[in-house]
């Protein structure tokens, strides 16, 4: 999107950068910061996803997978590893959307967007009555080392998992950028604007969404994995269509023009729920619902148009893009 | 279209300026006075029935604490002289959000103790962040006894007894009085709560009624509503009893769609923790229900002069009686209040320690309105508390259901001993109840 904006170096520095800032933040934002990452995260799906013109409403399917995944695996063969935990929960999520990638690829619009809804509530509806997994109080786990090391000072423990999920999200951030200005990436913009030519050009259409959506789920799934190591413990939550609903809104409130605005999105949403639950906790929703509203009144295209202007006139996607995003968005 | 877009950027750049305002006004932790994150349901399903009348019972007893107008034994101001500074969190929003919470109650507010929780799973998501953190947190309610049956806490201690003794209670009851229970059909939600309270009463039932057949068993999901289905199930099998752990709306509804088809007539109705929907149901409620509180709580009660001045003082305040949740917060406040004192009392009379709190509280022993309270199981962290079940009878002088044929059961009657998971002792056949 940002055509030869930002060089990679730039935004690897940028994220070595926010890394370190974790050292200095007070010791209660790092895990807020943790859970925005990790939103931010599977929010970066999603907006992957969109690019194509499909809304997933139920990635609370592949975020579940992830977090169950590492869950057992950890509680049964004592994987404790961070960055383990973490591609654990990208390949569960990933092989999971191997299976339902191509299944769902045939569908587009609202229908695309209901089953992936329908499938993440039938994983929920699963969860719930299986009672080996504690059913719908879910079970605990332990908490997460890295590279062999274990954190017992809770402010080290924070940073730690803060530093893994910042640099995670960061990588995935550039290879997303990256991704947006190849050849697929570009094909999947046209995949949106229209899909039957994409064919006529020999591109399979079907081939383009189904790569993308496995893209989002291996997102999700990772995403899934720091969710559960920031709370270390996981219920049938994590797949009710809610939670999924949650990180939808994270992308609308991000906008698509900047990979770095999912994440400002992520962090300025999970401020604003917390100092909304702390000042007025009988109406804590309210605020959040008008903060919301307000970003999509006053920011249609998401807050990452505070600093991305409109200088790009000159390019035909991008000009087309905002018309088309609402839309794409708005399902 | 660029004016607006100025105005948005100044409009986020104060919303961040603010935000950033607020996380950097760290209060100061100063010496008089006790700060406590309380956390309960504000919104959602569980909040009419539990969260808003434990919180107007917490604010009540706060509020008379601080002007230390309680009764014998807690006449001292606040916790030790210290004024209580409440600070309340909303339950609602999943474990995610729980979790996120009780480290920032901890770690920016900077609270002395966390007190709360009525939800199973937020029990057990939040009881591991406190003992990392190494910081107090006292559970109010919830029933699951998984939380120190699985794992070991020292910093978590749970001020009420878990869902165990409602089940185990209501048995007992039903062979004290001689309830014929030849067949039984069962009805709970599909979710934690119901599936647990299901397999406890069924496995008390097999000890005492050893001949009990189960017909119907019915598990329709959470917040249904509609159980018109489930109720012809229900009167086509025409047990001698029908049991339910249903609770709030779900209950109320139930209640009130089984009735016009006679199944009160048919069958005995048994009811775990429905203590809470007499007020609202009125005359709605059968009468020969046999309804417990998960406690010796509200209409159930029994006379003391603390349980006198709270029943009376929080019907005063909040013009209904109190129900379970808000007897539950109050006994977790004074467990907290009598540990905060006992600790003052042993390092002379400074403001405790999370340390000092803590060895305070392990096994502690305290009068609440609702009766004793003992911290006896899960080395000294878990409480257990007497039970009294009854049965309902509409009374049209006060226009209230009254409960009469109250019978009380001391606490180790119906709670499992010490080392014992509760579903293998009843299981095991309740060995070492002590019932008189």
């Amino acid at each position: 999107m940002k055509h030869g904006r930002l060089h990679p170096l730039v935004m690897i520095a940028l994220v070595v950068a926010a890394t370190l800032f974790g050292r200095i933040l007070p010791t209660w934002t790092l895990s807020l910061a943790t859970v925005a990452a990790s939103n931010a995260l599977i929010a970066l799906g999603i907006v992957i996803l969109a690019r194509t013109g499909n809304v997933s409403f139920g990635q609370g399917l592949f975020f579940a997978a992830g977090g169950y995944g590492v869950a057992l695996i950890a509680n049964a063969w004592g994987v404790t590893d961070a960055v383990a935990q973490m591609v654990i929960g990208a390949v569960c999520g990933g092989l999971l959307g191997l299976v339902i990638g191509p299944l769902i690829a045939r569908y587009s619009g609202i229908f695309f967007g209901m089953l992936t809804l329908a499938l993440s509530m039938v994983l929920y509806g699963a969860l719930v009555k299986s009672s080996a997994l504690g059913g719908s109080d879910g079970f605990n786990v332990g908490r997460p080392s890295l590279f062999g090391m274990v954190f017992v000072d809770p402010r080290e423990a924070d940073f730690m998992l803060y530093a893994v999920s910042v640099v995670t999200t960061g990588l995935a951030g550039i290879a997303a950028t990256i991704l947006f200005r190849s050849e697929l990436g570009l094909a999947s913009l046209a995949v949106r604007e229209n899909n039957l030519r994409i064919e006529y050009l020999g591109i399979s259409a079907n081939r383009v969404i189904t790569i993308n959506f496995i893209i989002a789920a291996v997102f999700a799934g990772a995403s899934g994995a720091f969710a559960l190591m920031a709370q270390r413990h996981i219920d049938p939550q994590f797949a009710y269509w809610t939670t999924s609903g949650e990180f939808v809104f994270v992308a609308v409130l991000a906008g698509y023009q900047s990979v770095a605005a999912v994440f400002v999105a992520s962090l300025a949403l999970e401020l604003v729920r917390s100092f909304s639950n702390l000042y007025l906790p009988n109406t804590w929703q309210l605020v959040l619902g008008v903060f919301l509203l307000g970003v999509i009144l006053f920011l249609p295209r998401g807050i990452g148009s505070l600093w991305i202007r409109e200088k790009r006139k000159r390019s035909k996607p991008a000009a087309a893009t905002p018309a088309a995003v609402r839309k794409g968005v708005a399902l | 279209m660029d004016r607006f877009s100025r105005i948005n950027r100044s409009a986020v750049f104060l919303s961040v300026v603010t935000a950033t305002a607020l996380a950097l006004v760290t209060p100061a932790s100063a010496e008089d006075t006790f700060k406590l994150g309380i956390v309960t349901f504000l919104s959602g399903p569980a909040a009419d029935s539990f969260g808003v009348p434990a919180r107007n019972g917490g604010q009540f007893v706060i509020d008379q604490l601080n002007k230390g107008a309680v009764p014998s034994p807690y006449e001292k101001v606040g916790f030790g002289g210290m004024k209580i500074e409440p600070v309340i969190i909303d339950e609602n929003g999943g474990a995610t959000k729980q979790v996120q919470e009780l480290r920032n109650l901890y770690q920016r507010d900077n609270v002395d103790a966390v007190l709360g929780y009525i939800g199973s799973g937020d029990c057990l998501a939040v009881a591991p962040i406190a003992e990392e953190l190494k910081k107090m947190l006292v559970l109010m309610d919830c029933g699951t006894p998984r939380i120190f049956e699985e794992a070991k806490y020292n910093y978590v201690f749970r001020t009420a007894a878990h869902a165990t003794m409602d089940n185990v209670g209501l048995i007992r009851y039903m062979k004290a009085k001689n309830v014929k229970m030849d067949t039984l059909s069962a009805i709970n939600q599909d979710y934690a709560w119901g599936q647990d309270s299901r397999a406890d009463f069924v496995a008390a039932a097999g000890q005492l009624y050893p001949n009990v057949k189960l017909q119907t068993d019915l598990l329709p999901k959470f917040g249904a509503g509609q159980y018109g289905t489930e109720i012809s199930a229900l009167v086509g099998a025409g047990s001698d009893v029908v049991y339910s752990s249903l609770w709030g709306g779900d209950l109320q509804a139930f209640i009130l769609q089984a009735a016009p088809r006679g199944l009160p007539k048919r069958s005995q109705l048994v009811f775990s923790a429905a203590d809470h929907v007499l007020p609202p149901l009125g005359d709605k409620m059968p009468d020969g229900t046999i309804i417990g509180a998960r406690g010796a709580y509200g209409l159930m009660s029994q006379k003391s002069p603390l349980n006198d001045w709270f029943f009376k003082g929080y019907e005063a305040v909040n013009g209904v009686y109190p129900v379970q949740a808000a007897y539950r917060i109050a006994q977790s406040i004074f467990g907290l209040k009598a540990a905060v004192e006992k600790a003052m009392a042993k390092n002379g009379g400074k403001k405790p320690s999370t340390d000092e709190l803590v060895a305070a509280m392990t096994g502690l022993e305290w009068q609440s309105p609702g009766g004793l309270i003992q911290m006896r199981l899960a080395d000294g962290h878990q409480a257990i508390q007497p039970i009294a079940i009854s049965r309902t009878k509409y009374n049209p002088d006060l226009k209230r259901v009254d409960l009469v044929d109250i019978q009380y059961f001391p606490a180790e009657c119906v709670n499992p001993p010490p080392g014992v998971k509760s579903l293998d002792w009843i299981k095991g056949g309740m060995q070492g109840a002590k019932c008189n």
